[in-house]
């Protein structure tokens, strides 16, 4: 991971975190940094109401979520609900701002997130 | 100190001036559009050789005649490039084309159309670039250190897969690669947006990092700032990049990044084209973040082998330089194999981990600098595109 860090986030403090055992299978999601408010979503197909795992890759934790939405491969998930203006955290690092309202395990893309530039 | 990548060797072709290639072509490089006519010609008349046709040289001025002339040179005088014919509809910049290929030691002739007309000029440089032929065909592969190689690297058609896994998988080769001796080279000014802060502390001291930082700058103002009639926000991340789950230039920027790893440091910033000069090491050079185009500089800068992580697919190669393809997208791989030389989508499914992805792209380099052709190469893809700065005269 690059070494900044923002101290903005708040997954570290999500209570669905826990040490990850070996050899479990592969996960739904992925997330950068523990302190990412989304995930990316890893498998292709994934249906509204699964109940997915997901892995901390800084960490190596793993954490439990449940889609809300049909979300396509390599598309992010929400962590937690996100408001309009929330700044949204990956890789530890601030990449835009909510332009509309999110739930915990809701799609976020273009509908309602965009760049803070240009 | 040594570690286990300080004894890997590949067989490469070491040229008169020292420089290691990996290919060994021999080129018909026009100095203008209107000379790719004369140069595919003798191509199609001289088998083995290699016409590399291109938009411009016509009427550019200044800086941008400067890099048209450096792109040129820098494509001859690249060693997986074993000799040059070199077209220019007159002899002026025909021969300053020819002398700056020359300073590498390289067997080099120019000719030119105007007093001679095309069919004459084909006929003289289809003689020469036989010989030539002839020439190159001798050669022989030599036992290398891996710190002959320079290996450049820019990614596309990036998704967020990208930035998970096969982006990282050229940082953990940079940082095994670098300490070795290797010369390393990333780019793509544009995309690094959102993430400049941190790619200006990866230089190696604050006055590299200072003037990196100008130069992003000055591209923001004078380009993206003077130009754009939107946010952008359907070039840069591309409408490939949404589709892949790209939202933002700073959540593409990051993913970007992470091709330098987490250990290197670059030394100095390189000019469109431009051969580095302050000995191994990482090196930034100010490109666009456009595929072809970059490739092709960073190749005018002597890189003889490109690592391209791609999440989406993009399926550019280039005609010198073997272009080395890395994707982490498992659909990518199911329906685009074809492209794929490094599959390291067991990254996302947590069955591979970075350090053996790593090595998994260490094994292709040497194995592609070997010989062995890339997918881009299998399947002809030959992008040479000149970097323009502005319209011509």
């Amino acid at each position: 991971m690059l070494s900044q860090t923002h101290d903005t986030g708040h997954m570290a403090s999500n209570e669905n975190i826990k040490e990850r055992t070996t050899g479990v299978t592969a996960p739904h999601f992925l997330v950068h940094s523990p302190k990412d408010n989304v995930g990316v979503v890893v498998v292709e197909g994934l249906k509204a109401g699964t109940e997915m795992l997901g892995v901390i890759t800084e960490t190596d934790t793993t954490l439990n979520l449940t889609a809300k939405h049909d979300i396509p491969i390599g598309h992010k998930v929400a962590l937690k609900t996100l408001a309009t203006g929330d700044t949204i955290i990956k890789y530890g690092e601030d990449i835009g701002k909510m332009v509309g309202d999110a739930g915990e395990g809701d799609h976020v893309h273009v509908h309602n997130l965009k760049t803070k530039r240009w | 100190m040594a570690s286990k990548y300080s004894n890997l060797t590949f067989k490469g072709y070491r040229r008169e001036n020292g420089r290691v290639g990996v290919r060994n072509h021999v080129v018909i490089l026009p100095v203008d559009d209107i000379s790719n006519a004369a140069c595919e010609s003798v191509a199609n008349n001289i088998k083995g050789t290699l016409a590399l046709p291109h938009s411009y040289g016509r009427l550019q001025f200044g800086e941008d005649l400067e890099l048209h002339f450096r792109t040129l040179i820098g494509t001859g005088s690249n060693p997986n490039v074993a000799a040059v014919i070199v077209i220019g509809i007159e002899p002026g910049w025909t021969k300053r084309i020819v002398d700056g290929i020359a300073a590498t030691g390289k067997p080099v002739t120019g000719f030119s159309i105007e007093q001679n007309g095309d069919l004459k000029t084909i006929q003289d440089a289809s003689r020469k670039a036989k010989e030539y032929v002839h020439f190159a065909t001798e050669l022989q592969r030599e036992e290398c250190s891996i710190s002959d190689l320079w290996v450049s690297t820019k990614c596309g058609e990036s998704d967020t897969t990208t930035g998970l896994g096969s982006c990282p998988t050229v940082g953990n080769m940079y940082d095994k690669l670098i300490p070795e001796g290797i010369h390393g080279v990333f780019g793509e000014t544009s995309e690094i947006t959102g993430a400049e802060h941190i790619c200006k502390a990866r230089a190696i001291n604050e006055e590299v990092g200072e003037r990196w930082y100008q130069m992003w700058k000055a591209y923001q103002d004078d380009v993206i700032e003077a130009n754009k009639v939107d946010d952008l926000s359907e070039s840069q991340p591309t409408k490939g990049n949404i589709e892949g789950g790209l939202t933002t230039i700073e959540e593409k920027a990051l993913g970007n990044l992470e091709k330098i790893g987490r250990e290197c440091k670059f030394i100095d910033i390189l000019q469109p084209a431009e051969k580095p000069d302050k000995g191994a090491g990482l090196y930034y050079m100010d490109t666009s973040s456009a595929a072809a185009e970059c490739v092709t500089l960073m190749a005018a800068a002597g890189y003889v082998v490109h690592t391209f992580p791609t999440g989406q697919g993009n399926v550019v190669g280039n005609p010198i330089v073997p272009v080395i393809k890395i994707t982490a997208n498992p659909r990518t791989v199911r329906t685009m194999s074809e492209h794929v030389d490094v599959d390291v989508s067991g990254i996302l499914r947590r069955d591979m981990t970075l350090d053996t992805a790593g090595d998994a792209l260490i094994d292709m380099i040497v194995r592609t600098s070997n010989g062995r052709s890339t997918a881009a190469e299998a399947l002809g893809h030959r992008e040479f595109v000149m970097t323009k700065l502005y319209r011509s005269a």
